[in-house]
């Protein structure tokens, strides 16, 4: 037994902690590519004087947006667990 | 609601005995407290840089309002601080040498080493500044054998040394991510989008930080309380203590440690709103998870090594690992630092009675004015905080800044 380094808390905080804190970014992102138009779209609205002939004014299909708006979900959600974690602690 | 703020019995009992009688204890009982809220306050303004330096540096809030954020969340943390627990560096020392000027000792030499590191633009705990002032008080009052080594290191340096390692996994990893899943997406939706995801994650850094940190204060201020006989062993913490210190940490952190912000957000790493992002969400869980397995973890170690980790996960991006390392010898010195003012105190106050009290509380007064004096020489403030790392304004952590300013 090893009483200076508890190795089972540990494997755990780097563990969640990489699902937590790298997963969720990453979910984050994915949420964003979904419900976001693909880059020529986003130039073609771009500012006044900005030159770009290549965007078709397609936005995204509404399975797209309803996976993206999942992935926020499961963001706004992980947040809430971490509030909840702060109250009871 | 019953069990809120309730105390643990038998902590502080050593302390009324020795004190509780005492003439002096309620000037000394007064001292204490407000001690305490100044180490409070300075605590607030030591870590803002630790939840908002990514967000002002990539503009994702401006300067003002990125500390005004953090200050409210601090306040609303620290409300939610549900168990405070009446003790000062339990585990760390023998509870049985912790006496009221052996506190004010310790609080001494936090508050010293704070606003030096302050001065100097470092991001060092506070947490260690304040458990190496209340280690070295405790050593001058009751010597070497007072302190418990195996705790000292099993729970603070130990952590201390894994949790920037475990902050800069987690968010290079996460930046490595995100860079990679970005990459379609158009600039503008990608830093509008970002900006709301790194406003979000620095704000969970910010509640945790109101919370923890918070919660260290009131629990000095109940055990001294407890020591003096106004609150009964195992009773709540005063509403009182509870507002009082929520208010000290978040006004400290309204104020803004800009010197500090300056070195996190522009001096390690150049970043972006995605990396922004993973520094902060791998910040809120690494501190999250740890105080949750029981760790009390500093949140500028973590902050700063994710900060770092979002450097490291991005190819070609400098990561100034030169400003790193002094700032990683400024954690090592922290605790012997903040220890040595702790036990240059204590003699003094326990030595001098009233007078030796008077003389430390001015001599800490005279330090940290005289700092801030100082400080107006080369001033760091919200206009200034984002200027390029290097130029004139950096902190001493910045090499063209080192010993002594060149006249360029």
């Amino acid at each position: 037994m090893n009483t200076w380094i508890n190795w089972a808390a540990l494997g755990k905080i780097v563990g969640i902690g990489l699902l937590a804190g790298a997963g969720l970014p990453a979910l984050f992102a994915i949420g964003l590519r979904l419900v976001t138009p693909s880059s020529t779209v986003a130039a073609a609205a771009g500012p006044v004087g900005t030159f770009d002939a290549s965007g078709s004014s397609a936005g995204r299909g509404p399975v797209a947006l309803a996976a993206g708006g999942f992935c926020f979900a499961v963001v706004l959600a992980a947040l809430g667990y971490g509030i909840f974690l702060i109250v009871d602690h | 609601m019953n069990k809120r703020w309730t105390l643990p019995s038998g902590y502080g009992r050593n302390v009324l005995a020795e004190y509780g009688k005492d003439v002096n204890s309620d000037g000394l009982l007064a001292l204490v407290v407000i001690t305490a809220l100044a180490f409070d306050f300075t605590n607030g303004f030591h870590d803002t840089g630790n939840a908002m330096a990514t967000s002002i540096a990539t503009r994702a809030l401006p300067p003002k309002i990125a500390v005004a954020l953090s200050g409210v969340l601090n306040l609303v943390g620290a409300f939610l601080s549900f168990s405070v627990a009446a003790t000062i560096a339990s585990g760390l020392v023998s509870s049985g040498s912790v006496t009221l000027t052996v506190v004010f000792a310790g609080l001494v030499g936090g508050i010293t080493w704070n606003v030096a590191t302050w001065f100097l633009g470092i991001p060092s705990s506070s947490s260690h500044a304040l458990i190496g002032g209340v280690i070295g008080s405790t050593i001058a009052a009751a010597g070497f054998s007072a302190v418990k080594w195996h705790g000292l290191v099993s729970k603070v340096l130990l952590p201390a040394l894994l949790s920037p390692v475990i902050a800069i996994g987690i968010a290079a990893i996460g930046t490595l991510m995100l860079l990679r899943l970005t990459r379609s997406i158009a600039e503008r939706s990608r830093t509008r989008g970002f900006r709301i995801g790194q406003i979000g994650s620095a704000s969970m850094v910010s509640l945790a930080h109101g919370t923890n940190d918070a919660q260290k204060t009131m629990g000095v201020i109940t055990l001294a309380l407890i020591a003096h006989g106004t609150v009964q062993p195992g009773a709540k913490a005063p509403d009182w203590v509870i507002i009082s210190c929520a208010l000290a940490i978040s006004l400290g952190t309204y104020l803004g440690g800009w010197r500090i912000i300056r070195t996190l957000g522009k001096g390690l790493v150049e970043i972006d709103e995605r990396q922004g992002m993973a520094a902060e969400s791998a910040s809120a869980a690494t501190i999250l998870l740890s105080s949750h397995f029981g760790y009390s973890l500093s949140t500028t170690h973590v902050a700063t090594g994710s900060i770092l980790g979002s450097g490291v996960g991005r190819r070609g991006a400098e990561v100034r690992w030169s400003v790193a390392g002094r700032m990683a010898i400024a954690w090592v010195v922290t605790l012997p630092a903040a220890g040595l003012v702790g036990a240059g105190a204590e003699a003094l106050a326990r030595g001098g009675g009233t007078a030796g009290l008077v003389v430390v509380a001015a001599a800490m007064m005279a330090i940290c004015g005289g700092l801030f004096l100082a400080s107006r020489k080369t001033p760091i403030s919200s206009a200034n905080v984002n200027d390029e790392w290097g130029s004139g304004t950096s902190s001493l952590l910045s090499p063209a800044a080192a010993p002594a300013p060149v006249a360029a």
